[in-house]
């Protein structure tokens, strides 16, 4: 009696319907487990190439503690400049219909389509020591191209989409009623936009400048191309990582896993805030 | 006193009308949906700039285009609730009843009074610390009022104030503000679309039709014939009957 059950109960699934089920259970389950390992496998295993000696003793490395140091304080004024010029610029651009919206819309945009080494290029067409402004400033003994400005300007160029765009579609969907009852109470347009716009806007455009942070911490193709690679001035730690390839192997192992950190902790900090609900009802 | 002569091109038509209201009187705009009421109290309110005309409120010039006077929004000292209210959902009842009267720059002590003060004449002082975004309708209607009052306005505007409230909440705010504009003696404008609310509170009504004036009267005399909307919203004879009687007992 006992066996028969088990027996049918091992069959169950060759039964048409019973069956269709199943097979549909695994097709998913593949899939799911399929793409997932494909994206974290790569960086798991840079958690296995190293040990814990290793790494901790990596880090103390001269040209590991400059990379970092040099990638932190860069990314960290870009993003300062990030947000005190594009704040205001994504308020004023949201609130207004003015002749060419529609262009200053796509070339915000361009920089997130744009290959960072065309950026680089760019840049360096524009600004490099016999660019087309670049020659002007070099006559007042200005140089951009190749120093830590550049690392900035770079960082700047490819990462300030994501605030602007965030803050932008923020402006657009809150409520002018906010602003408009805080006016009629007697509140001037900057109290107004202290007090009212920018607090309802906040946890939104925290998480815009976070994803801007982290794009800046990452870049790579257009700070080599205008800002060069030079140990201590213009090396960030994506660059750090492309020289261990050359140099010391570990020095890059350890670089990388630092930044795969700092990723994840940025992207919690995103999740954690994007749960929180974004007031403009 | 309110005097206005108000001169506006709307996309649709030109919204163009004179109005006037006494101290302690409510004048009730009426009108269908995109007769230009709501446009009126963001003109009165320097919102929105008219074309020309001029707003005199208690022999101030808000407005003249003759001589281009035009004072900010927020130097008219106009208590204005916009629809849906827009209480503050970061701020918690108390300090969206302060925020006038701290941005007038007044001392602390002083602020806490009257925000006490406006709190408890709305019956709102018990949710003093709550956050405004977890309110009921009803109760971010009396908040948004009383943060309106506040400032002690030479002028109340209410656009729609009664939509997000049921029956019993409706009149008790009708009430509060019936009696806060006799009390401080200042004119006040509400903006709605049911004929229960003018009969309820108003002194005058104003019938508004594509910007300008249709009908001005008592609320007891207005026509039935005259109103288009009441022709253009289908409504059975005796709804309408029922929500005019309610009107009258509650007033």
């Amino acid at each position: 009696m006992n066996r028969i059950t088990t027996h049918s109960m091992a069959l169950s699934f060759l039964r048409p319907h019973n069956y269709r089920r199943t097979l549909t259970t695994i097709g998913a389950a593949v899939l799911i487990v399929s793409v997932t390992l494909y994206l974290a496998l790569p960086v798991v295993s840079l958690f296995f190439r190293t040990t814990p000696e290793l790494f901790i003793s990596s880090l103390t490395d001269p040209s590991v503690i400059s990379a970092l140091w040099l990638s932190l304080t860069t990314s960290v004024i870009s993003l300062g400049i990030v947000i005190l010029v594009g704040t205001p610029f994504a308020y004023v651009h949201a609130r207004n219909t003015y002749p060419g919206k529609m262009i200053v819309d796509t070339i915000i945009d361009l920089p997130l389509v744009l290959p960072p080494a065309v950026a680089g290029m760019a840049l360096l067409v524009l600004y490099g020591r016999v660019g087309l402004i670049g020659r002007y400033l070099n006559i007042f003994g200005i140089t951009l191209a190749f120093t830590t400005v550049a690392v900035i300007m770079a960082q700047i160029f490819v990462a300030s989409p994501f605030y602007l765009r965030q803050a932008k579609s923020l402006f657009e969907q809150l409520d002018p009623a906010y602003e408009q009852t805080a006016r009629t109470l007697g509140a001037s347009p900057i109290r107004v936009f202290a007090t009212i716009t920018i607090p309802l806007t906040a946890s939104g455009l925290v998480s815009g400048a976070v994803m801007t942070f982290g794009r800046a911490l990452g870049e790579f193709g257009a700070t080599i191309m205008f800002a060069g690679n030079l140990p201590g001035v213009t090396q960030t730690m994506p660059l750090a990582v492309y020289i261990g390839l050359e140099g010391n192997f570990n020095i890059g192992l350890t670089i990388s896993i630092l930044l795969v950190l700092i990723s994840f902790a940025i992207m919690i900090a995103v999740r954690f805030l994007a749960t929180r609900e974004v007031q403009h009802a | 006193m309110l005097e206005a002569n108000l001169h506006k091109h709307l996309r649709d038509f030109p919204l163009d009308l004179n109005i006037q209201v006494n101290p302690g009187e409510i004048l009730i705009l009426m009108g269908e949906n995109g007769a230009g009421k709501s446009t009126v109290l963001n003109l009165l309110s320097g919102l929105l700039k008219p074309d020309m005309g001029s707003i005199l409120l208690n022999g101030r010039d808000l407005y003249k285009s003759d001589t281009g006077i035009c004072v900010p929004v927020e130097l008219r000292g106009i208590g204005y609730v916009l629809q849906n209210s827009a209480v503050f959902p970061h701020l918690s009842v108390s300090e969206n009843v302060a925020y006038g009267i701290k941005a007038h720059h007044l001392q602390k002590n002083l602020i806490t009074d009257q925000v006490d003060r406006w709190m408890g004449l709305l019956d709102i002082q018990n949710l003093a610390n709550v956050k405004a975004g977890n309110l009921s309708g009803g109760q971010k209607q009396r908040v948004a009022l009383a943060r309106a009052l506040a400032i002690r306005p030479a002028l109340l505007m209410l656009d729609e104030p009664f939509t997000a409230l049921d029956t019993e909440s409706r009149q008790s705010v009708q009430e509060a503000v019936r009696t806060c504009v006799s009390d401080l003696q200042i004119p006040c404008l509400v903006v709605t679309h049911r004929v229960a609310d003018a009969l309820g509170m108003g002194d005058q009504v104003c019938l508004l039709h594509k910007g300008v004036k249709r009908w001005e009267g008592r609320p007891s005399d207005m026509p039935d014939g005259k109103c288009s909307y009441r022709h253009e919203i289908p409504l059975p004879k005796n709804v309408l009957t029922l929500s005019l009687d309610t009107g009258r007992e509650s007033r």
